[in-house]
């Protein structure tokens, strides 16, 4: 019965996204809006239900506890992009001059969008976040004002991931002879990383070999035959979707032991790794946002929204305390800091996207902070700055027991003597091209 | 050596794995001369049903029956509701219904069971085991067993039932075959529901390599080379053709990719298939068209 009900449910959600582009709040004056993109339909849809679930809990979260930011209530609106890249763009151009000042600020969940919309934020003046996905050099706040790739890039992940590695084996001198073998997404979101794997390559004096699986990554048969026979001692993975799975199932086919392979945040959930059964079991993956429900702030949302019959926006309770619930968690969280932020300058009262920028950008989040949001070891400590937008750089690494991920390290930090050099080099490449003046950060407030 | 005979034969079981989708497509084109374009979402449906009822308690069997069950009534539907409109029309105009319906069944399919991935154990190992020093999947093993029960089973049911035979007339001509008397809704519905089924079974092998999700329906991209090759209105065809485009594309991944930068493992397949069509237009098995003019 109850599954009836859920799909009864599922079906006036779909009549509801498809009907009206979306769910949300109903927009009053004096109330600060923000647009949620969602992919809860088609092949990302486990993200879009998991992320967006718990980024619009915590902004009900904030209405209903706080009243809203510094008493400006909060007003959402899901817009559904079903992953493409071209509904990605239409909702934002349906919503970014929505609410009585606009957009406050965009997260697409989509690398593509980002890049899509880029010099579309800074012409409609509204800032874009990608938290631990989109443009890497747009951490360089100089040339990409309006965007806020927040608390670790691609390539912050990628060095953090070698420096896991260096810890493993005991020392990154340890590093040298070894064999690492980086198999990659064969598209723009997996080459990102070839660079700086070479890079650190030559800097540790390991050997690297490059194996690209072709998208969508249903056949990797071959690939992997090619890892067992170059017998390499770690495995760095740039996966998503159902590359992740067949990777796994693959690597146990050929007898690759899959507790040397490490991955990142977009293999790291919950649904990459049960498809994949016995063959995930000891799977590592780095994540900006670590998985479980101990801690304070997805308790309170657990206790307000998900117990004694209530009903938050997760459909599967079971899935709060999931890798993209609490990564849906943190987008509220940095999302709002930025809007709570922007206040102590520009005063309590809805903000423009502009001014929402400038709290992003000035984003000082100590343990003091975590501990009064609750998220202590759920978030790390960050500061951005008009230099930086990145703001924090770490991850943490978890591995899959058969059955959850457990964190196995505290915050790892990145490499931002080989990051941060090669960001501003592309940042400033990016800037010729386009013609772009870079901003003098000394001379802003 | 080892090497070559260990991808081969990787090659050789995964085209299998392509031969078990590409037979859905054979069949309703057999039926009526159109590529199933909704071939894929059937397949992601059928997984999904499976994987569902199982969610909710029932055992494996009483799983795979509802589904069948359910599959079935699917192809009713489809021929009640859309095809039997359709009779007579250009071809152009089945294959859009079929765009059309491959839309509608992944979006019914994730409204009424949702879009969570889902993992699937049929219980059988995919641990390889060693056989004279080359790797052989057991899983990849069984999934050959099953193409070739349903290869069997599928050429018994086009050559030796009444069925079957009115088959093959109503893919020659739909109007020719009703004028003989061969109820043409009613072979179109039985196509329908086993080329389900055929969907079911490849739902639960790709199902239980990839998980079950959205991307199950882009198993179709690995079915449409096969067709070429083997021809689109052969059963054997299909397991040939998938025999041929599964160990050449390993093949060539591995020993001419380097060359390319790696990553040829997705168009090969294509360059191949248009080859055969350069030499071959119906493909290695596919029936000659000879038409009066």
């Amino acid at each position: 019965m109850r599954q009836h009900v859920k799909a009864i449910r599922r079906m006036a959600r779909w009549i509801a996204l498809g009907l009206m582009g979306g769910a949300g709040a109903a927009l009053a004056a004096g109330e600060q809006f923000i647009p949620i993109s969602s992919p809860r339909i088609g092949q990302m849809s486990a993200i879009g239900t998991g992320l967006s679930g718990g980024y619009i809990d915590y902004i009900e979260l904030v209405n209903q506890r706080d009243g809203g930011v510094g008493g400006v209530k909060l007003a959402w609106e899901e817009c559904e992009t079903e992953y493409k890249v071209d509904r990605g763009v239409e909702c934002y151009e349906r919503l970014k001059k929505k609410g009585s000042t606009g957009a406050s600020v965009f997260n697409h969940i989509h690398t593509g969008t980002t890049y899509a919309t880029i010099e579309r934020s800074v012409a409609d003046k509204v800032p874009l976040v990608s938290i631990g996905y989109g443009r890497t050099d747009a951490a360089d706040g100089r040339v990409f004002p309006f965007t806020f790739p927040l608390l670790a890039t691609y390539w912050s992940q990628n060095t953090a991931q070698v420096k896991f590695i260096g810890m493993r084996e005991g020392g990154m001198d340890k590093l040298k002879g070894k064999k690492i073998a980086h198999v990659y997404h064969d598209s723009p979101f997996g080459k990102e990383t070839i660079n700086i794997m070479n890079l650190q390559a030559k800097k540790y004096g390991f050997e690297v070999i490059h194996v690209g699986i072709t998208p969508p990554g249903t056949e990797q048969q071959s690939q992997w035959l090619q890892v067992r026979q170059a017998k390499p001692d770690w495995v760095i993975m740039v996966a998503a979707g159902v590359m992740t799975p067949v990777a796994l199932k693959s690597a146990q086919k050929v007898g690759y032991p899959v507790d040397r392979i490490v991955s990142g945040w977009w293999s790291g959930a919950e649904e990459d790794t049960i498809p994949a059964g016995d063959a995930a079991q000891g799977f590592i993956t780095s994540s900006h946002t670590p998985t479980g429900t101990q801690f304070p702030v997805i308790q309170e949302l657990i206790k307000r929204f998900y117990s004694q019959g209530k009903k938050g926006n997760m459909e599967d309770v079971k899935r709060v305390g999931s890798a993209y619930y609490n990564i849906g968690v943190i987008h509220g969280i940095l999302n709002i800091e930025g809007i709570r932020v922007a206040q102590g300058k520009y005063g309590k009262k809805p903000l423009t996207g502009e001014q929402v920028r400038w709290g992003l950008e000035h984003l000082s989040i100590d343990e003091k902070r975590l501990k009064q949001l609750g998220a202590l070891g759920l978030l790390q400590p960050l500061k951005t700055s008009c230099m930086d937008h990145e703001g924090g750089g770490a991850v943490k690494f978890s591995q899959w027991d058969g059955k959850k991920w457990n964190t196995i390290t505290d915050w790892v930090s990145s490499d931002q003597s080989i990051v941060r050099p090669l960001i501003e080099e592309s940042a400033a490449k990016y800037a010729k091209e386009k013609n772009i003046k870079l901003r003098d950060c000394s001379k802003e407030s | 050596m080892l090497f070559f005979i260990e991808v081969l034969i990787g090659g050789l079981l995964a085209g299998v794995m392509y031969s078990l989708v590409a037979m859905g497509f054979v069949l309703i084109y057999k039926a009526s001369g159109v590529l199933n374009f909704a071939q894929g979402s059937m397949v992601l449906f059928a997984a999904l049903s499976f994987v569902s009822i199982l969610a909710m308690g029932a055992p494996f069997w009483l799983a795979l029956v509802l589904t069948l069950a359910i599959m079935v009534l699917l192809g009713v539907v489809i021929e009640k509701v859309v095809l039997r409109r359709l009779v007579n029309q250009p071809q152009i105009t089945l294959f859009m219904a079929t765009i059309g319906l491959s839309i509608l069944i992944e979006g019914l399919g994730q409204m009424i069971w949702g879009s969570q991935v889902h993992g699937l154990d049929l219980g059988i190992n995919d641990i390889p085991f060693n056989f004279y020093g080359v790797f052989i999947s057991q899983f990849d093993l069984f999934a050959a067993g099953c193409a070739a029960v349903l290869v069997a089973g599928l050429s018994l049911f086009f050559h030796k039932t009444k069925i079957g035979r009115a088959l093959r007339a109503v893919a020659d001509d739909h109007q020719a075959a009703m004028s003989v008397g061969i109820p043409l809704k009613h072979v179109w519905a039985v196509v329908w529901a086993a080329a389900g089924f055929v969907a079911l079974v490849a739902g639960l092998l790709w199902g239980s390599r990839l998980g079950v999700q959205f991307a199950l329906t882009l198993v179709v991209l690995k079915a449409l080379p096969v067709l070429i090759l083997g021809g689109f209105t052969s059963i054997p065809g299909a397991i040939i053709g998938g025999l041929i485009i599964g160990a050449t594309e390993k093949l060539a991944e591995v020993y001419i990719g380097p060359y390319f930068g790696g990553g040829i493992e997705n168009w090969f397949p294509y360059v191949l298939a248009l080859a055969f069509l350069l030499i071959r237009p119906d493909g290695l098995f596919g029936e000659k068209h000879i038409e009066r003019v």
